[in-house]
């Protein structure tokens, strides 16, 4: 109805454009309005009337600076902190003003609008983001503008989406000669996305037998394409969910795996680690603004601190008078974790924190019609990254060697002269401080409240038993294995169920393999 | 720090110590009065009605993972209190607020209710979020004869002489905002997208039996559930992308609770799905929830509620005020379960003035019929069924945590204990005043449900 209206708009503002109550008036009027359906008619009428100030008021509109005089149904726009009058530009000022208000159907209409504005930009750039606009909108106002811009268009890659989008439109009309049509499915079947899938979907109930056999070769062609895609994306999920896994599990590997504390108080380092982060953007966010995109380089290091030395704390304050005691370091650490909890509740208070995003890490982009987002790539990058730095601590420098001693054989380590009580501090000073810096990924993608490492603790042992219990590479591949299965499982059978399943298995894995899939060897397992 | 002092002193009486702190402070409270009472020259019986006070009964996790939610609710009630109090007490009696932290573990929350009532002696008991603490302290409440106010919207099919509901039910929130997607925004295919527990599964199994009964076809509903605190969207989320690629326009119900939310946001901002494409209308996420996510990528994606803090009425401006005095916090957000204590506690008052006594018998008979003035220009009457009239409004999310109200119901809309869309409850009826009875048949003509 809205689109037949404006269709007729448009017919109307070609032969009298200067008349009174022209197009350009009427749709004016209907944008001073409390009724969203005439603010959509007004945009639409706006968009295809060819007004010169139609551009600045749309984009005011969309920005909600497009207020109107419920007295009179003037409308002005705010810049900056002055009034102009929204039809001529003129600076002007006014009592008693209402924003025009907006809602979704009232921004797909901008969308669209702002799309048919903006195919005849100069800037290459949004003349493509326009096309995209108007393929999405499919608004049949649009397809003069669009006639007119692939006369002139010169970029072969517009070109293309051009003729997508008048495709599009011309799909959306019943009335459109079938020829016409037939070639408009050839040209969105060329564009193979779930997109150009839902256009042709459309047409199921189409009259013209040959439009609905030419749709479902399209339909059936574009699927299978998109099924591949589909497997390769579940793959790519659940390395990014492994990658998180391993982010949680890994300091555990430290305490737990290399020196087989049961340490119920791994998910709060994590979650200090969060924490910390969040204080140090908040420091950045009122001292030095310009640093924003480096918050969290400068909060990896400060994480690491604050985790590390409150996991030393615990070790040297209660888990050393603990050893060879597993059940009530067990009990021990689970109480640490209760009151680390309460703690940060008083301190921050229960609710959630905000921690922003750096611009890196915010969006998505396309690889070979997969869409991958930024930010789970960088935590796949970045827990790598942790992953070959502990490596190369526990392999090539003197305190891994110290560590390694200590594990395997304590007295005779002790013997030769290396102090293991300050080993055994600073190696769960290392695994907690390990967890604190994981605890600054996942703050990105988890809330940042008391709770956040309980979601983890639980994951962390079952990855690290899991892999076998002191072997990083273990923690590594189990890591993976489980991101990757749980994500394969769940397009089938459900979150829930996917998680259940992954867990009798493993209990199944345990009860063939009670060390894991790498077991270490050795007289120290043995004792 | 003040909820702090109040929650250790709501623990510390539990401790089977010799003398308590609160004894402590009772001794002392009773001697000042004393001796105020002395020094103004009043008679014998001054201290003596000075001393004796209403006790109120807070069941609301202060710890565990529901503390997110339930700690603003004890605050609140805390406040509504103390408003109480500066107003002259209740019945020529100080208001006392007893507070107990049941931390988030069901089985608790029955101990804890038990405790209140039997021990405390409170009058009535304000709390519980969840559904299942709700079960789980309902035995305790018909046992004891007492009676709790249970602020949260939940799934409904539940009716007890015992609860009274100012939460909203099924119809004054999901079937009203599944209304307006369709109305408004032409909405033709539903992912209802829900976190698996009671709450969800109920309200989407109406929503399905409802949006069927409107003539959309099964394969243009699709129904998930994801486990509590579920961080890792990226699949879901892919999911509802394709779901919403058949050429019709599709929008997502969300039933998903708490923390789940937050991720489930980031991630739709991150896959590049605008509220424009494929909008999203929340039952539980509200200011509160907002204040930890950046809201800019969430414009124009929905939430329904009975209550707004953007909504602009004098009622509404004082309580912000009042919220953001007695928490010493300008930037305190308010929401709708606060506003539903609000409500429920006034009416308390005002059934226990009309009984002249807190007896809960008595209270329990007064209480249907009651009004009093909503925070968004209404006013609610407690209905028969225990549940509350409610407007019922869509709001969009706008920059800054708050909503930007785009619709609303034009009247009050009275809750349904039992939902007319599901088989087995739609026949039944609550009516404690003519009946006597929370889930009459109306087909067998007797009481005791399907």
């Amino acid at each position: 109805m809205i689109r037949l209206l404006a269709f007729l708009c448009l017919l109307l503002a070609g032969p009298a454009p200067a008349q009174a109550q022209s197009p350009v008036d009427a749709a004016y009027a209907r944008l001073a309005s409390d009724s969203y359906a005439d603010i959509e008619a007004g945009i639409a009428g706006l968009a295809a009337s060819g007004d010169p100030r139609a551009g600045a008021v749309i984009a005011g509109l969309a920005d909600g600076r497009l207020h109107y005089r419920p007295a009179d149904k003037a409308l002005f726009l705010r810049e900056g902190t002055g009034l102009v009058e929204a039809r001529t530009g003129a600076p002007a000022s006014a009592e008693g003003l209402k924003p025009v208000r907006a809602n979704n159907k009232v921004r797909r209409a901008l969308e669209a609008a702002t799309g048919t504005l903006n195919l005849t930009s100069p800037d290459l750039g949004k003349r493509r983001e326009a096309a995209e606009a108007v393929f999405k909108a499919r608004d049949a106002a649009a397809l003069p503008a669009l006639d007119a811009a692939l006369v002139w268009e010169t970029d072969p890659g517009i070109r293309r989406v051009l003729s997508e989008a008048r495709a599009a439109v011309i799909l959306g009309r019943a009335t459109a000669p079938e020829p016409e049509r037939l070639a408009a499915i050839q040209a969105i079947a060329g564009r193979a996305d779930s997109d150009a899938l839902g256009l042709l979907r459309g047409l199921a109930a189409d009259p013209s037998e040959a439009v609905k056999a030419a749709a479902n070769r399209g339909i059936s062609s574009i699927e299978t394409r998109l099924a591949l895609i589909g497997a390769a994306q579940n793959v790519w999920y659940g390395i990014s969910l492994g990658s998180v896994l391993l982010l949680a599990a890994i300091g555990l590997a430290i305490t737990f795996g290399v020196m087989g504390i049961i340490n119920m108080a791994h998910g709060e380092m994590v979650m200090l680690g969060a924490y910390t982060t969040f204080l140090v953007q908040d420091a950045i966010r009122a001292r030095a603004p310009g640093l924003f995109e480096w918050s969290l380089a400068i909060s990896i290091p400060a994480a690491f601190l604050v985790a590390g030395a409150v996991g030393v704390a615990i070790e040297r304050g209660i888990i050393r008078y603990l050893y060879g005691r597993p059940l009530e370091t067990l009990l021990a650490t689970f109480g640490v974790s209760l009151v680390l909890q309460q703690g940060v509740r008083s301190i921050f208070g229960p609710t959630n924190r905000e921690v922003g995003a750096p611009g890196f890490m915010t969006g998505a982009f396309d690889l070979f019609g997969m869409s991958l987002t930024w930010g789970r790539l960088w935590i796949v990058v970045f827990s790598l990254a942790v992953f070959l730095g502990l490596l190369f601590v526990l392999r090539r420098t003197s305190f891994g060697l110290k560590t390694r001693a200590v594990t395997q054989n304590r007295r005779m380590a002790a013997a030769m002269g290396i102090r293991t009580p300050w080993v055994d501090a600073m190696t769960f000073g290392l695994g907690s401080g390990i967890a604190g810096v994981a605890g600054v990924a996942l703050s990105q993608i988890d809330n940042v409240s008391p709770n956040l490492g309980q979601g983890y603790i639980i994951d962390s042992f079952l990855v690290v038993v899991f892999g076998g219990v002191g072997n990083l590479w273990g923690t590594l591949v189990a890591a993976l294995t489980l991101g990757v299965a749980n994500k394969l499982f769940e397009p089938y059978f459900g979150a829930v169920l996917a998680k259940i399943g992954l867990l009798i298995f493993i209990i199944l894995f345990i009860q063939k393999r009670p060390r894991g899939l790498f077991a270490l060897k050795g007289r120290a397992v043995e004792s | 720090m003040s909820t702090m002092m109040q929650g250790t002193r709501g623990t510390g009486i539990r401790e089977p110590g010799p003398v308590t702190r609160r004894t402590a402070l009772r001794h002392w409270a009773s001697a000042a009065a004393l001796a105020g009472s002395l020094a103004l020259g009043l008679g014998a019986s001054g201290p003596a009605a000075a001393q004796e006070t209403i006790k109120v009964g807070i069941l609301h996790s202060l710890s565990g993972t529901m503390a997110i939610s339930e700690t603003t609710l004890k605050d609140a009630m805390l406040m509504l209190i103390a408003e109480q109090n500066k107003k002259g007490g209740l019945l020529g009696k100080k208001l006392e607020p007893v507070v107990v932290d049941p931390a988030s573990n069901w089985p608790l929350f029955a101990e804890k209710a038990r405790e209140l009532i039997a021990k405390d002696k409170v009058s009535a008991v304000f709390g519980c979020w969840t559904s299942v603490s709700r079960k789980s302290v309902l035995p305790v409440f018909k046992e004891l004869d007492s009676i709790l106010f249970y602020p949260v919207q939940y799934e409904g099919e539940e009716s007890e002489r015992n609860v009274f509901y100012t939460g909203a039910a099924p119809n004054q929130q999901a079937i009203p905002a599944v209304d307006y997607l369709a109305k408004e925004e032409g909405i033709e295919r539903w992912v209802l997208e829900g976190t698996d527990y009671v709450y969800p599964r109920t309200t989407n199994k109406i929503l399905e039996a409802y949006l069927k009964a409107k003539g959309v076809k099964p394969e243009d509903i699709s129904i998930n559930y994801t486990p509590f605190g579920q961080s890792d969207w990226q699949t879901r989320v892919a999911a509802i992308k394709a779901f919403g690629s058949a050429g019709k326009k599709t929008a997502v119900v969300s039933t998903i609770n708490g923390d789940a939310n937050v991720p489930f946001y980031k991630e739709l901002a991150n896959q590049g799905i605008k509220a424009t494409d494929i909008p999203v209308v929340a039952f539980s996420v509200g200011e509160e929830e907002l204040a930890g996510i950046d809201t800019k990528p969430l414009l124009g994606h929905l939430a329904a509620w009975n209550y707004f803090q953007s909504i602009d009425t004098p009622e509404n401006k004082a309580f912000i005020e009042q919220w953001r005095a007695y928490t010493k916090n300008p930037k305190r957000v308010t929401n709708d379960p606060m506003e539903a204590h609000y409500i429920g506690f006034n009416m308390w008052v005002k059934a226990v003035e009309k009984a002249g006594t807190t007896d809960p018998d008595k209270v329990i008979a007064a209480l249907p019929g009651i009004e009093q003035k909503n925070l968004t220009g209404g006013t609610a009457t407690m209905l028969a069924n225990h549940h509350i009239t409610k407007p019922v409004f869509i709001g969009e999310i706008k920059e800054g945590g708050q909503f930007d109200v785009v619709w609303k119901t034009e009247w009050l809309i009275p809750g349904e204990a039992w939902s007319k869309q599901l088989d087995g409850s739609k026949d039944l009826e609550a009516d404690w005043v003519k009946l006597n009875c929370g889930n009459y048949n109306t087909k067998t003509k007797k009481c005791g449900g399907a």
